[in-house]
């Protein structure tokens, strides 16, 4: 390569430079090579190029062959596995996602690659923070799925990523009161939409009861006693309470005296329809209307009092599940960006950057009209070299979409090798189809590749 | 180059035009916020890896129940049980060995092999040389899907299925055509003199390959090396289609566990540090030639 990337900028000797090597004067006495020079390119090529011609090369030819045989590989079936693979939702869905895969991942890539090589230019410790960066690249991705499986984990309590987003949710929106309380099927409340109002309307100078029970008992036992509401002439009165007392002969519907009120809860008073009134239960669960009109009133406890605490986000659920196995690729191979483009940077003449400093140009300018530039090649190989890489995507999806959404995080690579070799419907002539078309995928940006590498060497 | 945003003093301050204090304050909190910007980033890349190792280090029940975070407020949590319970069931550790065991010959073999290829493409005359070099560059096209039914076919009719050698050869072959194609480039650039003087001194083809080619050829070695090795220790692919439970690798042992019913942390995250610890030793040790190794095995 023209020039050696590395996390420091020492530099590296050349072939040339390990200079004082053993010139091989050993006891090697006079051969006849005149005789043996004609075979001894064989000797030393033969075992590379048995194990390429059996393994590599032979295999090309055999699965474009079986490709085009059906599942049990009897009958020629010509391109009708090709057409599967647009047909065949499975692998239909495979091919889309690879297309996502490749759009979106090595442009992601690059840019934080591009941003963190220019950060860390003039940071003191940027070998310690490309170190970090870089090092998810010595990891298997077996080993960064297990990690990622823990971070996108559902359950808010052990998901690191699922904790921080309702630690912050909850921040910004209270946590409802008694999540999961309900009234009994018989009894003065009836259920509507989530909410629960009483049966039976009630008249300014009332008192109504509004018996829940689904209350954990560890929570109970943080609780005030509930209290029967005092009737008041002109004002609807009322009590919450969790109406259940364990073992005990307790009567339904009927505040006991070891029962306790549920505080904090929203109260309205609904007439015609519209919210006339709303009170929140004092901790003995008693509320209290105030100066309504006279009539009859339905008394409502609002859904929002009982709603499921928010749970987060279900990062590895069908709609989702790409987008986040893309993420943790992105961690995996920003440190690789960063680095070959960090080489472009110090690659880059100071004077040109300087002369347009002295010109007045801006950082921005300097960085748009100068760095730029200069650095399309790099950024072009390494997203070259990202699309292959993402091109061949496998292990990090086998391991992070758990079953569930395998199908809507597919790939060709994992598709293949679902298709191939998993299952009693192995179909190894859609399976070779598709390591034919991934192949093909391939092709132009290994050329390219090539040609640059070449190129470089000279 | 030092930091220029810092150091305002420096030659550059002389030609660019005067700047005002104001102007250098703001540099100077824009160097801040850089350098915490860049702290949070460090640490969204090294939170999720301490996450997984707190993990390994808390019971099976604990970490059912809340996150790793809890050990940093209730320490008493750790415990080395998990590992304990690692090395005495015998399925993690020996896929380790089985790892070791796949690892090693496939990387002394590929650079082997590859290096005596290089050489005769790089330092013989033999007719047909340069047009076979772009057959064995061209095959580096080939992605390891292609290989995978035939090879399985074929192993299968020579009994090579689901044992080491099987899986080490099929790394030794699709390493060798980008192996050939880095130390053939590296070999073509030690001074002919060098190996004119060894030929002088009666030495033969082999003497020269290993007394003179071997040592000089050190650097693009070690590079494909710690590649090769890396690649391999590394793979679940090649493991999953042609090892079977008594040669899987350690990344194999890991997928195996993660598709089993339920939550069963207390082996996965102790096992997937196993696996880490090796690269890990080998990317902190060889630096250097780690990320020219990585570098230059990327194209693949």
């Amino acid at each position: 390569m023209a020039e050696r990337p590395e996390l420091t900028e020492t530099g590296t000797a050349g072939p040339a430079g390990a200079g004082a090597a053993e010139t091989g004067s050993g006891p090697s006495a006079e051969r006849g090579r005149a005789g043996a020079g004609r075979w001894l390119p064989s000797g030393f090529l033969a075992p590379a190029l048995v194990l390429l011609g059996l393994l590599v090369a032979y295999p090309i030819l055999f699965t474009i062959w079986r490709s085009l045989f059906d599942a049990g590989g009897d009958t020629f079936v010509g391109l009708d596995n090709y057409v599967a693979m647009f047909t065949d939702s499975q692998t239909f869905t495979a091919l889309k996602n690879n297309l996502i895969w490749v759009l979106v991942a090595p442009a992601l890539v690059t840019s934080l690659g591009l941003i963190f090589a220019v950060l860390t230019e003039r940071v003191r410790w940027a070998t310690a923070f490309r170190l970090v960066v870089f090092m998810p690249m010595a990891i298997s991705m077996v080993a960064a799925g297990v990690i990622f499986t823990l971070v996108y984990d559902r359950a808010p309590e052990r998901g690191l990523l699922n904790a921080v987003v309702v630690g912050v949710h909850d921040v910004f929106a209270d946590p409802s009161p008694f999540p999961g309380a309900r009234p009994r099927d018989t009894g003065p409340l009836a259920t509507r939409a989530g909410a629960y109002e009483t049966r039976q309307q009630a008249r300014p100078g009332q008192t109504v009861t509004l018996p829940l029970v689904a209350i954990t008992p560890q929570r109970q036992r943080e609780l005030a006693p509930a209290r029967s509401a005092q009737a008041r002439p002109g004002a609807l009165t009322g009590t919450v309470w969790a109406d259940f007392t364990p073992g005990a002969q307790a009567k339904a519907n009927q505040i006991d005296p070891t029962e306790k009120g549920l505080g904090g809860i929203t109260v309205e008073a609904v007439s015609g329809g519209r919210v006339a009134a709303t009170a929140t239960t004092a901790a003995d669960g008693t509320f209290t209307f105030t100066g309504l009109a006279d009539g009859a009133y339905t008394v409502r406890l609002p859904a929002g009092n009982f709603a499921q605490p928010y749970n987060g986000v279900n990062w590895l659920g069908p709609s989702l599940v790409t987008p986040a196995i893309i993420a943790s690729y992105v961690w995996m191979w920003a440190g690789f960006a960063m680095v070959l483009i960090g080489a472009g940077l110090a690659a880059i003449p100071r004077d040109a950057l300087e002369a347009a400093r002295v010109d007045g140009a801006t950082e921005w300018q300097v960085f748009r009209r100068v760095t730029m530039p200069l650095l399309a090649p790099v950024l072009m190989v390494v997203m070259v070299t990202l699309v292959i890489n993402v091109l061949k995507i496998f292990d990090l999806i086998y391991i992070i979409a758990p079953g569930s959404s395998q199908e809507e995080a597919n790939v060709l690579a994992l598709q293949m090798y679902l298709r191939s070799f998993v299952g009693e419907r192995g179909d190894q002539g859609l399976g070779s189809a598709i390591a034919v078309v991934l192949l093909l995928l391939v092709l132009p940006a290994m050329m390219f590749n090539i040609r640059r590498f070449r190129r470089e060497q000279g | 180059m030092s930091a220029t945003a810092t150091e305002p003093a420096g030659p550059r301050a002389a030609g660019a035009p005067r700047r005002s204090l104001a102007s250098r304050i703001v540099n100077r909190a824009g160097g801040g916020a850089v350098q915490i910007v860049l702290v949070l980033i460090a640490l969204l890349w090294l939170v999720p890896v301490v996450g997984l190792f707190l993990a390994s280090l808390r019971s099976g029940a604990d970490n059912a129940g809340s996150g790793w975070w809890t050990v940093l407020t209730k320490p008493t949590e750790l415990t080395v049980q998990a590992y304990g319970d690692m090395l005495s069931d015998s399925t993690m550790v020996d896929s380790f060995v089985n790892t070791v065991l796949i690892t090693v010959p496939a990387t002394v073999l590929v650079v082997v092999v590859a290096a005596l290829a290089a050489y005769a493409f790089a330092w013989m005359e033999f007719p047909g040389r340069d047009w076979l070099f772009l057959v064995v560059v061209g095959l580096l096209v080939v992605p390891v899907q292609v290989g995978l039914i035939p090879v399985a076919t074929m192993y299968g009719k020579v009994g090579l299925y689901g044992t080491i050698p099987g899986v080490v050869l099929f790394h030794v072959a699709y390493g060798l055509p980008f192996a050939i194609f880095l130390l053939r480039n590296y070999f073509a650039g030690i001074p002919r003199d060098l190996l004119e003087a060894a030929r002088m001194d009666g030495g033969t083809e082999w003497t020269i390959f290993r007394r003179v080619i071997f040592p000089l050829g050190g650097p693009a070695i070690a590079s494909l090396a710690i590649f090769q090795f890396l690649w391999v220790w590394n793979d679940l692919l090649i493991a999953l289609i042609f090892a079977d439970s008594g040669s899987q690798p350690i990344t194999m042992a890991i997928q195996q566990q993660t598709r089993q019913f339920g939550s069963n942390i207390d082996v996965i995250a102790p096992g997937s540090f196993l696996s880490m610890i090796v690269p890990l030793v080998v990317f902190f040790a060889f630096q250097r030639h780690f990320v020219q190794g990585v570098l230059a095995g990327s194209v693949k």
